[in-house]
């Protein structure tokens, strides 16, 4: 326990990827089976998904400690795991602190009204970071900034084996994992996923560059939407249904409607995941909302119906096809939709086109809810796992930009923390009735306030950074702990991908990837953007009529 | 004795805690004619005072920090050494807080008060240690006073520095801690544990860390971070003040790993708000445990609590058969630790 305890207690205070990246990688590489399973468990997919750790807690503390004391502790610390493995009363005489897999095995088999007894004489036998790290991993995720992807990029450094190659078995394997480590160290063969659904890495496309239109020619290249949702991977056995994220995650509890449509089938498919009503693409933030969602209500299955637009069809039965030409498997995707037609599933139409011109006026026009841009992808091109050169392109439809109004700034994090680096911008809102503190800032342009519109932390150079950083020194009006209010006199550009209603800021507005795109020192804030101007962006039907408002659309 | 009649002589005001018969008020928040100074931090030792008397290491940093106007006279008073002013007997006894430190006993109509200033109990190479008085009243601080508070040995979490300076040779350590004290007992731990390189200071730690050694606290090879990109600075170990961690200063060090050394580094949430990468709880104060064995050891009937977390505090002391009550005086802080 006291070696998962120190990993996960340095992993939340180290910032940088390369930094988790060598901890983990160290501690898999040095800690013995089956106590690294155990923890790359608990970093992956979680180790005890529905424990009553609330009430065992409650019963645990009226014990062992003082309630009052306790909810001055708990006021002041602000997490309960933390308060309880501070305050909980150290023992002089202490039994060996448990190793993990004594601790998991503890916990595992314990009926549920033992469990609060059991946890406290885990509690009993460990210091202060192993009892934070034991409440943490009973509380589902640890949140210490490792994803289930970095911890398995950990195993592959380790091993020198590809993270594919991981992947692709991971789902048909459980804690702790003793057979993967087995031929990670080189001991033993690579564990066979059998007929478990498995995740197969996807094949991923290259943004279009200037060069890659030079040897360009039509007709070796088949054109789809590129559908704004996320990609996904479905793996059917008959009663066995998955859905993988396009990391591998396994989402599959998130939406039971698209299991439930391909029970009983036996393939392997790649689509886009997105929400549709009566056949008509939603917005990427209804979609969000099922995301965020561990626990799916009748409600939410309705009000937003999950649908899958097929891209690509890699097995069939017992037949895989990814050696074979995206021609190929084009035409064997349509015949077996056409034999199978799974409800809430639609296969994604081709874009037929002759030449370049017409390409490109295909882009121009690609305003649809929904879409983001054009794929392109190569006739010949066998369905290859990773970002192979040359076969798949992603030609993203241009970004919308907005002239925006610095209004806070904050010191970033690692290397940036000596810097303003993340920004909440705003545009210009007319005052409808002038408040008795008086109009806000009105001396830059009277009779208008700023709202708040969206935060970007990317896009600009380190040289502009170091520009910004100055402008947000000198121009301080308040500072709140790390965040500085400043003079609303700088015009950032903003380039975003979409603009759609959200309460998360002031405007009732919100941008999809926004990044700094240029300063404009030369601007005048007061001619800066308008909230009518950034919602009149909203559904993505800005750049077709370019005289309507002031935005521009720049091309990437 | 009732205890309860030491309010008649020693009773808290909006200047802070007076002792009446002899005039005197204890670490003031406003300038007076005459105050009792338990140590030199800023919020305990405010300028402007007619008359001050303090141990005379106290005196010294005070005169650093205020200059030598900084009060109109200053009396030093060795420890131990009673005064006596209108029938109050006076005696500055070691608080084992900082250099100087002290606490301030009373006594009055056959009475004893102890106004503790900031203490801890925890040893520290870099002043004398904590003597406990028994006393009627006893007056103790709470800047630490919950039960999640429970310091480390400060000698582990120096090790923990020293060990990480050998793992990562290349990276200089930016260890932010407060100027007075914490600055100096991390050096001095530091050499204890072996580490005998140069240490370098950032400015505003130089002028009272040279004072340390003039008072006889040897620290080793101390310099000056210099001014230009200090390239062989990488693998140093630095001392600086917290907010210089992250701000331009610290852009000289490439790639350095950031450590603060505080008591508040044992809850996370303020680990997160510091930004550091290595937190190290090291604490000039006492910690709970060692707040409540204080108090118990004094053998004070009546407890009063100045400033820090006092509910929690009175509650216990209460829970246990004690009377405890919070002073509220103001002008107290403790975000420097």
């Amino acid at each position: 326990m006291q070696p998962f305890a120190l990993l996960l207690d340095t992993l939340t205070t180290t910032p940088s990827r390369n930094g988790k990246l060598a901890l983990l990688t160290e501690y898999f590489r040095t800690t013995p089976d089956p106590d690294r399973g155990f923890a790359l468990a608990a970093l992956t997919d979680g180790l005890f998904p529905r424990l009553p750790l609330r009430r065992s807690l409650a019963t645990l503390l009226e014990t062992r400690v003082d309630p009052v004391l306790y909810a001055l502790s708990r006021d002041y610390v602000g997490d309960t795991a933390e308060t309880v493995a501070l305050m909980w009363p150290e023992t002089s005489l202490r039994d060996p602190a448990p190793r993990l897999s004594e601790t998991v095995a503890a916990i595992a088999t314990a009926d549920p009204p033992q469990i609060a007894a059991t946890l406290g004489h885990l509690l009993d036998r460990l210091d202060v970071r192993g009892r934070w790290a034991l409440l943490k991993l009973v509380g589902g995720a640890p949140r210490v900034g490792v994803s289930a992807r970095l911890a398995k990029t950990a195993l592959a450094e380790m091993s020198g084996h590809d993270v594919s190659d991981i992947e692709e078995i991971w789902h048909a394997l459980t804690p702790p994992y003793t057979d993967l480590f087995q031929w990670l160290d080189g001991k033993g063969a690579r564990p066979d996923a059998g007929s478990t659904p498995v995740f197969r890495p996807l094949m991923l496309a290259h943004a279009i560059e200037e060069q890659d239109w030079t040897n360009f020619s039509p007709e070796e290249f088949a054109a789809e939407w590129k559908w704004d949702g996320i990609r996904v991977q479905i793996a059917a056995h008959g009663p066995h249904v998955r859905i993988f994220s396009r990391t591998g995650d396994d989402i599959s509890r998130t939406f039971p409607d698209v299991v439930s449509a391909f029970e009983g089938l036996d393939a392997l498919l790649d689509g886009e995941l997105l929400v549709a009503r009566r056949g008509v693409v939603a917005p990427f933030n209804d979609l969000q909302q099922r995301l965020n969602r561990k626990v799916v209500t009748g409600r939410m299955l309705k009000e937003h119906p999950a649908h899958v637009r097929l891209y690509d069809l890699l097995i069939d039965g017992k037949t895989d096809l990814r050696e074979l030409p995206f021609r190929e498997r084009r035409t064997s995707l349509e015949t077996w939709h056409a034999r199978h037609a799974p409800p809430l599933t639609d296969v994604s139409p081709l874009v037929p086109f002759a030449s370049r011109a017409e390409l490109d006026r295909l882009w121009s026009d690609a305003r649809q809810e929904g879409i983001e841009g054009l794929m392109l992808k190569r006739w010949t091109s066998p369905y290859l796992s990773g970002r192979p050169r040359g076969h798949w392109f992603k030609w993203k439809r241009a970004a919308l930009t907005l002239d925006c109004v610095l209004m806070y700034a904050q010191r970033g994090s690692g290397k940036r923390s000596s810097y303003y680096s993340d920004y909440t911008f705003g545009v210009w809102r007319e005052i409808e009735e002038p408040t008795a503190e008086g109009a806000p800032r009105g001396d830059i342009y009277p009779g208008h306030e700023l709202v708040p519109v969206g935060k970007a932390y990317s896009g600009m150079t380190d040289a502009e950074l170091m520009e910004i950083d100055r402008f947000v020194r000198t121009h301080t009006v308040e500072q709140f702990g790390p965040v500085r209010a400043v003079e609303p006199r700088l015009v950032l550009e903003v380039a975003f991908d979409a603009i759609f209603p959200s309460a998360r800021h002031k405007s009732g507005l919100a941008m999809r990837f926004p990044r700094i795109h240029r300063i404009r020192w030369d601007k005048p804030p007061h001619e800066a953007d308008t909230l009518d101007a950034a919602r009149r962006l909203m559904g993505g039907t800005a750049a077709g009529n370019p005289t309507s408002n002031p935005a521009k659309s720049l091309s990437e | 004795m009732p205890a309860a009649a030491v309010d008649r002589w020693l009773y808290p005001t909006d200047r802070g805690l007076y002792c009446e018969p002899a005039g005197v008020y204890i670490d003031p928040a406003r300038a007076v004619d005459r105050a009792i100074i338990t140590h030199g931090h800023s919020d305990h030792a405010r300028p402007g005072h007619g008359a001050v008397l303090a141990t005379p290491e106290t005196i010294e940093v005070m005169k650093i920090r205020l200059g030598a106007e900084g009060a109109g006279r200053f009396e030093a008073a060795a420890v131990g050494r009673t005064t006596i002013i209108n029938g109050v007997a006076i005696r500055l006894v070691p608080a084992g807080h900082i250099l100087g430190s002290a606490q301030v006993v009373l006594e009055c109509n056959g009475q004893r008060a102890v106004v503790s200033g900031d203490y801890k109990r925890s040893s520290d190479p870099t002043c004398a240690p904590f003597e406990t008085i028994a006393c009627d009243v006893f007056v103790t601080e709470a800047t630490f006073a919950l039960p999640v508070f429970r310091h480390e040995p400060a000698t582990r979490e120096v090790a923990r520095l020293l060990a990480s300076l050998r793992r990562n040779p290349d990276r200089a350590h930016l260890v932010g801690a407060y100027g007075l004290g914490k600055c100096q007992r991390v050096i001095r731990l530091a050499r204890d544990a072996g580490y005998d390189a140069p240490i370098y200071l950032h400015g505003a730690h130089l002028a009272m860390t040279e004072l340390y050694q003039r008072l006889g606290i040897d620290l080793g090879d101390i310099r000056p971070v210099p001014d230009v990109k200090p390239a062989d600075l990488a693998g140093a170990l630095v001392l600086c003040p917290p907010s210089a961690v992250d701000d331009r200063w610290s852009r000289r060090f490439p790639d350095p790993v950031t450590a603060f050394a505080s008591g508040w580094m044992r809850i996370k949430g303020r680990v997160r708000q510091s930004g550091v990468e290595l937190p190290l709880v090291i604490s000039d104060h006492a910690d709970w445990p060692e707040l409540i064995e204080t108090v118990l050891e004094t053998g004070a009937e009546d407890v009063w609590v100045t400033h820090g977390r006092e509910d929690a505090l009175v509650y216990e002391l209460t829970r246990r058969g004690l009377k405890a009550r919070a002073l509220a005086l103001v002008g107290f802080e403790d975000e420097g630790e």
